[in-house]
């Protein structure tokens, strides 16, 4: 699929013979537009079928998402202007589009009542959402503002890790939230240390592995077709599998467990070229799943709903979701019922962050939830055109590793929601409501902006020659 | 390293794929399955969204709908007198589902309804709200006034046809519920009243749909199956000729004499005699001599062993096929394993009336569209022709004599021709407990036959003879038949 893409680009990305390569900062400009566009027609939409009335924070809604992806476009103009043009544009739009759900939702009676129910009283999450989106805004611009190439990221490999960790293990200090431990809470505030733990752990695997590659590639046995790693060499991958597996059974958080084993396979399979790693790493995570869930009573509890979502145990207990998600997929059908008029509210909890898809699914049908995961895909593989672009071994290893976990995890939550895999607490990448998720996503898209930036960037003319000028000055 | 970066790139593409090929799977394939879904909430959400359509009888809704608050229904049912239609309309709960004619026709009802598509986008372009459509049915509020009111506080159920067309015109079970209780979705009020109806709350299971749903054995009334039989494979030809019938018999293969109730005059009785004292020797010993097999080809042809679709479902009634020469006998009396629901021994004696052509049993007359347009008709269909017509009339003269002269003479009528016959039927073990008493008959004017009707009253103290049947049931069958011949004045 990026045979196409990458024969039209080859000749914007080669560095020779580059001289005036268009930058595209108005091909993204013009995509902008309609990711600004496409949303707030969508609000509209939602507005007049919810009140029939066009919705009195059009306006200021407009201008929000308008704003932000203006502020966003002016500092890629300005500090990344060789950038992929696509990677904001789809962004915004997804950002767009999920903050329209989020306030569809909040119209909801149901969710409303739900909230009163339970703590007293009912805030919309909408203008939070807007809040946090800014915030990522925010976040995406310090990155290209102050990172002015990716490789120095490379320097704080060993800092990564720790930080990473520390992130991971935090919420075990933490109160679970309706069975999962992924949430730290600081005052009113509430974090998804996993997410921000997602960005800086790819760094510190490109880093490392962009050191031990070759120990890592050369130095093996071949046995059956397998070029079997030596027994010292797999200490890295048996720690981050043992880690994934910690968090697995310590916060009992599914998806975060395959997340960074996924994202580890991935960078290793690269950075090594040896496949044997990819059968390796699918026969542990095997190994892994099958075990912790065969005593951890959450995991069977989420793989239990997987299999029987409709049975009357399960629907009585805490995973009536994962049914009525599935009906709500259903109910909407090809062309689905029209945002605003669908009851996909019924799903009741996370109705708006882990479940939001399925807003998307009933409301917009098959044809939209396709567009969307279309979307996604586009995503990732401009992410992984930006790793073929780049010069560097550890800009390579980093964009692949951030682009495959953004893959995994939207595999990982569609896939959860739509009841092809047993669901776990994670949410949609730009759509789904919280801070931690919108925050950290930026932030993501921030450093493939910055890696495509360099990747592209045309080499600079060769400085003017020292020796030549004095070997002018001595011929006669 | 960018060879297995293209292989990365695949991989993630598949990802994607198996995202697309599953969400093709649940919202194309498997959609409708998800959105019918008993569970699904949309469900009762878009059947209460909008007022109900209603349900007709004699040009009068017998259902209603109220706008409620609260919740996420917009409105309620209501039923006019339900207890006495629940075996008509069946319920509709936002709670707790809905059966019947409320769940057989709910796409008319809420006008979702794929015939009414044309008029449903029509109403959508000119913003008209959404309106349900009627169900207009068969039924005779007098004769159904008639039924219920004749069961009273009695466990038991009529049905009552049209032989001419098989149009069902009274249908009442007792004890019975009242649908309206547990209409709403709220769980002190509605669920206390399901919960009360419910069979583990409530032995005598008043939601149970007697003259549909219960098979019992028919006792005598069977009598004219077998009395049919008998005609038509040419045992007999004249009613009034004698039949070779000992008296005792005892049944062949066995030491066992049947028995007859009373010291009454079945030796070599005629046919005619026979049914009007309801001699269990004369045609225990026809079903005998018959055999299985050709009482179970009549017994069939009168629409045992099959559900029937009113739309409303019917169970079976039952004559076995794998029954020897005694057993065959017990059950031409309407024992052993012979069962027939209210509905079926109802139909029975309408072929009779019919000359001897039995009409399907149907109770919706037409679906409307909002607008009152027709959106369906039922016409008349002819089922089978269980028996000739001319032996049809020798069955009607002797139905006629067993209430002229015989044990069916409470459901005389003056100045209609009444033909029946009455029927008690034991059970349990050692036919320990109350028996059923039965009566089935019709009534017939100058322009063929108005109604045929049969009568059940389950646990009825009377005596075990076969009086019972003409003492409780026939009363019942009277009134009814009456009020029918009335209302068609």
């Amino acid at each position: 699929m990026s045979s196409s893409t990458s024969t039209t680009n080859t000749a914007n990305t080669s560095t020779i013979g580059s001289i005036g390569t268009p930058s595209r900062r108005n091909t993204e400009l013009a995509l902008l537009v309609f990711a600004v566009v496409i949303p707030v027609f969508a609000y509209v939409n939602v507005g007049l079928a919810v009140n029939d009335e066009v919705p009195t924070g059009m306006i200021g809604y407009g201008l929000g998402l308008g704003g932000l992806a203006g502020v966003a476009h002016l500092v890629v103009r300005k500090f990344a202007p060789y950038a992929d043009p696509l990677l904001l544009p789809l962004a915004t739009l997804l950002n767009g589009l999920g903050l329209v759900a989020i306030w569809r939702l909040d119209q909801s009676p149901r969710l409303q009542q739900r909230a009163e129910n339970l703590f007293g009283a009912f805030s919309p999450d909408a203008p939070k959402q807007l809040m946090y989106s800014a915030l990522g805004v925010a976040f995406f611009a310090a990155i290209l503002v102050f990172l002015k190439d990716h490789r120095i990221l490379q320097r704080y490999t060993y800092i990564s890790m720790v930080v990473a960790l520390v992130l991971l293990v935090a919420p075990v200090f933490f109160p679970a939230v309706n069975g999962a431990k992924i949430w730290i809470s600081i005052g009113a505030f509430t974090i998804q240390p996993g997410e921000f733990a997602k960005i800086i752990i790819a760094i510190f695997f490109s880093g490392y592995l962009m050191v031990k590659r070759d120990a890592l590639a050369l130095a093996s046995r071949r046995f059956m077709g397998l070029y079997l790693p030596r027994g010292r060499d797999l200490g890295p991958i048996i720690t981050v599998w043992a880690m994934s597996l910690l968090i697995l059974v310590f916060e009992t958080d599914l998806g975060t467990s395959l997340l960074f084993f996924g994202m580890f396979i991935v960078v290793l399979y690269v950075a090594t070229e040896r496949t044997s790693w990819i059968v390796f790493g699918l026969l542990m995570s095997g190994i892994g799943a099958v075990g912790v869930a065969s005593f951890e009573p959450h995991v069977q509890e989420r793989v239990d709903a997987w299999l029987n979502p409709f049975s009357d145990q399960v629907m009585q207990g805490n995973s009536e979701q994962m049914a009525q998600s599935l009906m709500a997929f259903g109910s909407g059908g090809v062309l689905g019922t029209g945002l605003g008029q669908g009851d996909s509210d019924l799903i009741g909890f996370a109705a708006n962050s882990d479940f939001i898809f399925a807003t998307f699914g009933e409301e917009l049908g098959l044809a939209g939830v396709m567009a969307i995961l279309l979307l996604y895909a586009l995503i990732v593989e401009r992410g992984i055109r930006t790793a073929l672009a780049a010069r560097d071994p550890f800009g390579k290893l980093l964009a692949v590793g951030l682009s495959s976990a953004f893959a995994i995890q939207v595999f990982v939550v569609a896939g959860g929601v739509m009841g092809l895999i047993p669901l776990s607490g994670m949410t949609m990448p730009f759509v789904a409501y919280g801070g931690s998720s919108v925050i950290a996503n930026y932030a993501l898209i921030g450093i493939l902006i910055r890696i495509s930036d360099t990747a592209r960037r045309p080499a600079p003319a060769p400085a003017p020659n020292p020796d030549a000028e004095m070997t002018q000055v001595v011929r006669p | 390293m960018n060879k297995p970066l293209r292989r990365i790139a695949i991989f993630c593409g598949l990802l994607v794929l198996a995202l697309l090929a599953r969400d093709n799977w649940i919202q194309y394939v498997a959609a409708d399955e998800l959105r019918t879904h008993e569970k699904n909430r949309r469900v009762a959400i878009e059947r209460y969204a909008s007022p109900r359509g209603n349900i007709i009888v004699d040009g009068k809704p017998i259902t209603g709908s109220t706008k409620t608050s609260g919740s996420d229904f917009a409105y309620k049912r209501t039923y006019s007198n339900g207890p006495m239609w629940a075996p008509v309309t069946g319920y509709a709960s936002q709670a707790f589902g809905a059966t019947q004619l409320e769940s057989l026709e709910d796409g008319i009802l809420t006008g979702n309804d794929d015939r009414l598509f044309f008029r449903r986008t029509l109403d959508m372009l000119t913003g008209k709200k959404k309106e349900g459509g009627n169900v207009v049915t068969t039924l005779n509020a007098d004769a159904q006034k008639a039924a219920f009111e004749g069961l009273g506080g009695k466990k038991g159920a009529v049905a009552a046809l049209d032989p001419r067309t098989g149009a069902i015109l009274a249908l009442a079970s007792t004890p019975s519920y009242d649908p309206s209780t547990f209409a709403g979705n709220s769980t002190t009020t509605d669920s206390k009243a399901w919960e009360k109806l419910q069979k583990k709350q409530n032995p005598d299971e008043p939601m149970l749909n007697r003259a549909l749903r219960q098979t019992y054995p028919p006792g005598s009334t069977f009598k004219v199956v077998t009395a049919a039989a008998a005609l038509e494979h040419g045992l007999y030809e004249n009613p009034d000729d004698k039949t070779k019938s000992p008296l005792p018999w005892t049944m062949p293969g066995t030491n066992t004499e049947l028995k007859n109730e009373g010291d009454i005059p079945c030796e070599n009785a005629t046919l005619r005699e026979a049914l009007r004292v309801s001699c269990n020797t004369v045609f225990g010993k026809i079903g005998s001599d018959l055999e299985n097999d050709k009482m179970l080809e009549t017994a069939e042809e009168f629409g045992f062993n099959k559900e029937q679709f009113t739309p409303v479902r019917t169970n079976a009634s039952n004559f076995s096929d794998d029954m020897n020469k005694s057993q065959t006998a017990l059950s031409s009396i309407g024992q052993f394993n012979t069962a027939a629901t209210p509905l079926q021994m109802a139909m029975v004696a309408s072929a009779v009336a019919n000359d001897g052509t039995l009409m399907e049993p149907y109770m919706i007359s037409q679906l409307q569209a909002p607008n009152l347009d027709v959106v369906e008709k039922t016409s008349p269909k002819k089922m089978s022709e269980p028996l000739s017509e001319e032996n049809a009339q020798k069955l009607q003269d002797m139905m006629e004599t067993v209430v002229d002269k015989g044990t069916g003479q409470n459901a005389k009528i003056d100045g209609v021709t009444v033909g029946g016959k009455t029927g008690t039927a034991q059970h349990g073990v050692a036919n320990s407990k109350n028996p059923y008493a039965w009566f089935i008959s019709y009534a017939k004017t100058d322009s063929g036959s108005p109604v045929a009707v049969a009568v059940v009253v389950e646990d009825s103290d009377a005596s075990r003879d076969d009086i019972s049947g003409g003492g409780l049931a026939a009363p019942i069958a009277r009134d009814v038949m009456k009020a029918v011949v009335d209302s068609k004045q």
